[in-house]
């Protein structure tokens, strides 16, 4: 018998077994059933809602008030400008506390001190607490308790009380989207101005800031598209439903997400009609929100 | 310790006679009081650089002359750079360092409890290793350090200023307003050495200014050093020996000690006239590493 070739003297490439193909024709195969589940829960979800709620939209259905007795007159009105509301003052409340909390973590805490460790750490835990943790403390703190004041005195669950409570809820994932922003400006640009004799915080403010606000403002916006689509929250500092007049910082409000939930609570099937019409209207400023994130940071992101 | 380094103070140092039959210099209106040529811009005396109180470099005595090209030369991790840093206080960055001894700028001990680092920057400019313009314009990049310390005067004529002497205005006066990412290494470095003069320094100090550029950018840099030294002071760490010795009126050679249980520590071996350094060092680790023995 001869003896075996090793595969040094061999002189063709070895072919690839059958098993080996089966096995990476499965894998492949896995990957793809899991991407179809994914794809048709959510496809389904949306066509089911687009069938029931696009024949609605129209202006008068964006324009009128709502109404508990005639689901086909009725509209969304006060929720989507006390969804527009909300977005605006929860934007000016996170916009500069989320920034400068990120500022201050990136370029003047030591992360050697165990304070700014534990500060580190628990904003990474705050920004997965669930939603209605969050409506409870505006509930508790905001609406009434310490912050009192928002109610003018009065105690009554008020727009700006809802603002701040999302605002509450998304700080902690801006926070963390301005940091990784911050960080990607790389230390050089710090150094070269501070050798210029710029102070740390000319530094900050025209290189850093700059360099960095592709990424916060895309970061603002998802954290902003999150908060609007928030319930929960909303629900438990007060928000309504039914609301015949437009909203305004001082007053009590409603939102989208509140709409669409009431109107899925009640049995007739002109309300689910309603509902769905809704989740399209909600759809719709997301979809537009997380396009203006997209377009701004392929025009202003800067490549370092 | 050292001993070749110890012996040389402002007083025994002959000054401009030991510059290697370079031209004289003028003496800067605003610096030099006493009217002395070859006066020293820095006074090191034991300086000794550490990180987490590991020293990187220590034993450094020597005097660097106003309007002088010096250089630093030495292996890797004998702690030039990190010397070079400490001479504008960019060192301060690192929590970390810390530094011992005395850094005399002019009569003034940088380290000082009253000395701010900011105004300490604001005398002696940095131009680093990798190009680093803004991630804007080039006429905004040589704006910016001007804008910020609030210099008076016309702008765009600060701005032409800065770029003739940095040689790169024939080069960019047409785009002055186009993004500084769109020049070639070459001109960004260039463009960051006009950036520090625009802002009127007195020192300038340079890290490896040309170790990421080619033979071709690193001589019109080098050309601008000789240019750049009527005016300025400049010191220069490289690791290209014959850049040192193109360019350089004084030379400092760095070794590495290593000491036992693997540390390693920087100290100055050698600190004379380049042409000396290069062609009759004192001291033999020297003449090993200028004749390429090491390193």
């Amino acid at each position: 018998m001869p003896v075996a070739e090793s595969a040094i003297t061999r002189k063709t490439v070895e072919r690839a077994t059958s098993g080996q193909r089966t096995k990476d024709l499965l894998f492949r195969l896995a990957l793809l059933f899991c991407l179809f589940v994914t794809v048709l829960f959510l496809g389904v979800l949306l066509i089911d809602v687009a069938i029931d709620g696009v024949p609605l939209i129209s202006w008068d259905f964006l324009t009128s008030f709502p109404s508990r007795l005639n689901a086909e007159s009725s509209g969304v009105r006060p929720a989507l400008i006390g969804t527009l509301y909300l977005m605006v003052l929860c934007a000016a409340f996170i916009v500069p506390v989320g920034i400068a909390a990120a500022i201050y973590l990136e370029e003047y805490a030591d992360p050697n001190r165990w304070y700014n460790r534990i500060i580190e750490v628990n904003i990474q835990n705050l920004a997965s607490v669930p939603s209605v943790v969050y409506g409870i403390l505006g509930l508790a703190f905001i609406v009434r308790g310490p912050i009192d004041i928002w109610g003018l005195g009065t105690g009554d669950p008020i727009l700006l009380a809802g603002a701040l409570t999302l605002g509450l809820l998304v700080l902690p994932v801006v926070i963390i989207v301005a940091r990784e922003a911050i960080r990607a400006v790389p230390s050089s640009i710090r150094e070269g101005s501070l050798a210029l004799g710029a102070t740390k915080w000319q530094t900050i403010w025209k290189q850093v800031l700059p360099g960095s606000i592709a990424g916060i403002t895309t970061g603002v916006i998802l954290a902003l598209s999150r908060a609007i689509g928030e319930t929960a929250p909303l629900i438990l500092v007060g928000a309504i439903a039914f609301r015949l007049s437009d909203p305004d910082i001082g007053s009590r409000f409603s939102a989208l997400p509140i709409a669409i939930f009431d109107a899925a609570e009640e049995p007739k099937d002109e309300f689910q009609i309603l509902a769905a019409g809704t989740i399209v209207v909600l759809l719709a400023v997301l979809l537009i929100m997380n396009s203006v994130a997209i377009y701004l940071r392929n025009r202003y992101e800067t490549k370092w | 310790m050292d001993s070749t380094t110890s012996d040389s103070t402002p007083e025994t140092r002959p000054g401009v006679s030991a510059s290697a039959g370079l031209p004289e210099v003028t003496p800067r209106t605003d610096a030099a009081q006493d009217g002395k040529v070859g006066k020293a811009i820095f006074t090191l005396r034991e300086v000794r650089v550490s990180y987490g109180g590991i020293p990187a470099v220590e034993n450094v005595t020597a005097d660097l002359i106003q309007n002088e090209i010096t250089a630093f030369i030495g292996p890797s991790g004998c702690g030039k750079s990190t010397l070079l840093r400490c001479l504008n206080r960019m060192n301060d960055l690192i929590a970390s360092a810390s530094v011992d001894g005395k850094v005399m700028y002019h009569d003034q001990d940088l380290y000082a409890a009253d000395i701010d680092p900011v105004q300490v920057r604001k005398r002696i400019g940095m131009v680093f290793q990798k190009p680093n313009p803004f991630p804007k314009s080039i006429y905004e990049n040589i704006a910016f350090g001007p804008k910020v310390l609030g210099m008076k005067g016309n702008m765009d004529e600060i701005v032409e200023r800065a770029l003739r002497r940095g040689a790169l205005w024939d080069e960019v006066k047409d785009r002055l307003k186009t993004n500084a990412f769109g020049m070639s290494g070459g001109q960004q470095q260039r463009l960051c050495i006009a950036r520090t003069i625009a802002v009127d320094p007195d020192v300038i100090l340079m890290d490896e200014p040309c170790s990421a550029l080619d033979p071709i950018s690193t001589g019109a840099i080098e050309e601008l050093m000789l240019e750049l030294k009527e005016k300025y002071s400049i010191i220069i760490v490289t690791h290209n020996m014959q850049q040192a010795a193109r360019v350089s009126d004084r030379t400092a050679f760095f070794n590495v000690d290593k000491l036992e249980a693997g540390k390693r520590v920087g100290k100055l071996v050698e600190f004379d006239a380049t042409e000396k350094i290069f062609t009759a060092p004192s001291d033999s680790r020297t003449e090993q590493y200028v004749t390429g023995k090491f390193g």
